[in-house]
């Protein structure tokens, strides 16, 4: 029984792969000829020759300072407002409150952050305000809900024993949960930051500013010299802030 | 006697890190022309008003929920045609990769030859570069190359998704014992025949549910990648969001929303029946 339930499921899949593609009506062999891949290839032997010449590079330079700013403030005006939504989503001031500020993490979460930039570059104006906008908005739903997992998760009894000693619930919270809590919200942030800057530089494709931005326009403007210099400038960017993040993870996180 | 002092621990590097928290994002705020008052001027605000107080009703209108209808299926489908485009790439691919199937691995202790290495070395690359650059990034290239439409959204995926199975199929044929295989390689058996005898079975049920999870990814992927014009959910948002239609955006969004969460209870299920 479990046996053909299995098989049925294992048949179903490919069912559904073979009618995505007549569906999607996608002729493989004509993808694969020859004219269509002489085509491709002429394409994309445009992007061979990057434009390195200094006026673009530095045209780059100012879009990637723009991408990281976009993605650092992004990310801490999330972190500010994260930490002030999960304080009510993690219990501490009753369920009505409880279940409200649930709600509204998990629709800025469920949100992707290229609708919340296209939303935002109408509300905002085009450029990178309304990337960094739309960046603190998803974010605050997945740091909010990962600070009130962590609020829960850390152990009450310091901030009781101050509450019992007398002070106030502000202090109890600042030294009695901070100073546990205060790692895991660290390394919760970096790894958003990561994120964040992988995703800031593409928001720019609905025109929020970036290098996406940059590569939109040039792509657009069929420069493909230019727009391969702002591909190299995303993938440097990439692989920087992954060695960056690994080797700080090594050094301070794991400790 | 014990006196309460009033001296706060905590206080120096807690305001050591904001002075340099701050010091760093002084920059970044001029960067990032960052303006929250824009959200209150109130200019942006009637116009923001407007566009979401047509939010409720949703369009429910019946062309418009066949539009939607026609567009989730070409979501759901971008993404299965696109993980299958990527399983053809990244088996291969993960099979070349991986130092489990090295034959001077299984007379050295694990440890491959020099040469094994160097060889493996173009291939890990390509894989490396195939998912560095992002899928909406591919996506933008080939709607260049191959039009609007969906099939630039399905290569997006495939090149994408091959380059990321492809590293970790390759790493978790390396994670698991490596001792079955590499007594079937030295009793004289193909590469081939000591993969499926000796990794496959340790494998099958880790590569399954991380394939899933991926087709999971691809859904949401894909219907970001409409954006720049790859067809589905996300190219008729972008349509819907140009022309201010706020009803149809409520409608297209809570599409979205219920896709998503179907799709991980899917993928909960297949996993729980596969693995």
């Amino acid at each position: 029984m479990n046996r053909l339930f299995n098989l049925a499921l294992l048949l179903g899949i490919g069912a559904a792969v073979i009618a995505s593609f007549i569906y999607l009506g996608i002729d493989l062999g004509e993808l694969g000829s020859t004219g269509n891949l002489n085509q491709m290839g002429a394409y994309a032997q445009r992007f061979l020759s990057p434009d390195l010449s200094p006026t673009h590079l530095q045209a780059i330079a100012h879009g990637a300072l723009e991408t990281i700013a976009m993605s650092a403030l992004g990310t801490l005006i999330a972190a500010v407002f994260g930490l002030l939504l999960a304080l009510p989503a993690a219990g501490r001031f009753g369920w009505p409150l409880q279940s409200a500020s649930r709600l509204v993490l998990n629709a800025l979460r469920a949100v992707p952050e290229l609708v919340w930039a296209a939303l935002m570059v109408l509300a905002a104006g085009l450029g990178p305000n309304a990337g960094t906008l739309a960046l603190a908005l998803h974010t605050t739903g997945v740091l909010g809900r990962l600070f009130a997992e962590a609020l829960e998760n850390t152990p009450p009894e310091p901030a009781d024993a101050i509450r019992l000693q007398g002070g106030n619930a502000v202090w109890a919270f600042c030294y009695g949960t901070l100073p546990n809590l205060l790692p895991q919200l660290l390394a919760y942030i970096l790894y958003r930051w990561e994120n964040n800057i992988r995703m800031a530089s593409v928001l720019g494709f609905v025109g929020a500013g970036g290098l996406g931005q940059m590569l939109y326009v040039s792509l657009s403007l069929f420069q493909e010299a230019q727009a391969s210099t702002v591909i190299l400038a995303m993938l440097i960017l990439v692989f920087a802030v992954d060695t960056l993040s690994s080797w700080s993870r090594q050094r301070w996180v794991k400790a | 006697m014990l006196t309460s002092g009033s001296r706060d621990p905590a206080v120096l590097p807690r305001l050591l890190l904001t002075l340099l928290a701050m010091a760093l994002l002084w920059p970044g705020i001029h960067y990032s022309e960052l303006d929250l008052s824009v959200l209150i001027a109130s200019d942006s605000q009637s116009e923001m008003g407007r566009f979401v107080s047509a939010f409720w009703p949703p369009a429910h209108d019946e062309t418009f929920i066949e539009l939607l209808l026609q567009a989730t299926l070409q979501t759901l489908a971008i993404a299965t045609a696109g993980m299958a485009l990527a399983l053809l790439l990244a088996i291969p691919a993960s099979l070349l990769a991986s130092r489990a199937l090295s034959l001077s691995a299984a007379s050295r202790a694990g440890r491959p030859s020099y040469w094994g290495q160097l060889l493996r070395w173009p291939v890990r690359g390509l894989l490396i570069f195939l998912r560095s650059v992002p899928e909406i990034v591919w996506a933008l290239l080939f709607v260049r190359a191959v039009g609007l439409g969906p099939t630039a959204g399905v290569l997006a995926i495939a090149i994408t998704y091959s380059g990321m199975l492809g590293k970790v199929y390759a790493e978790i044929f390396e994670s698991v014992d490596q001792r079955p295989a590499h007594t079937l390689l030295q009793s004289g058996s193909g590469r081939l025949a000591a993969f499926c005898y000796g990794i496959l079975p340790n494998v099958s049920a880790e590569l399954l549910s991380y394939t899933v999870y991926r087709w999971e990814c691809a859904i949401r992927a894909s219907v970001v990648m409409g954006f720049v014009g790859a067809g589905g959910l996300g190219q008729q948002m972008d349509l819907s969001l140009r022309m201010f239609a706020g009803g149809e955006v409520a409608s297209l969004l809570l599409t979205f929303l219920v896709l998503v969460l179907l799709a991980d209870q899917l993928s909960r299920l297949l996993r729980w029946r596969l693995t």
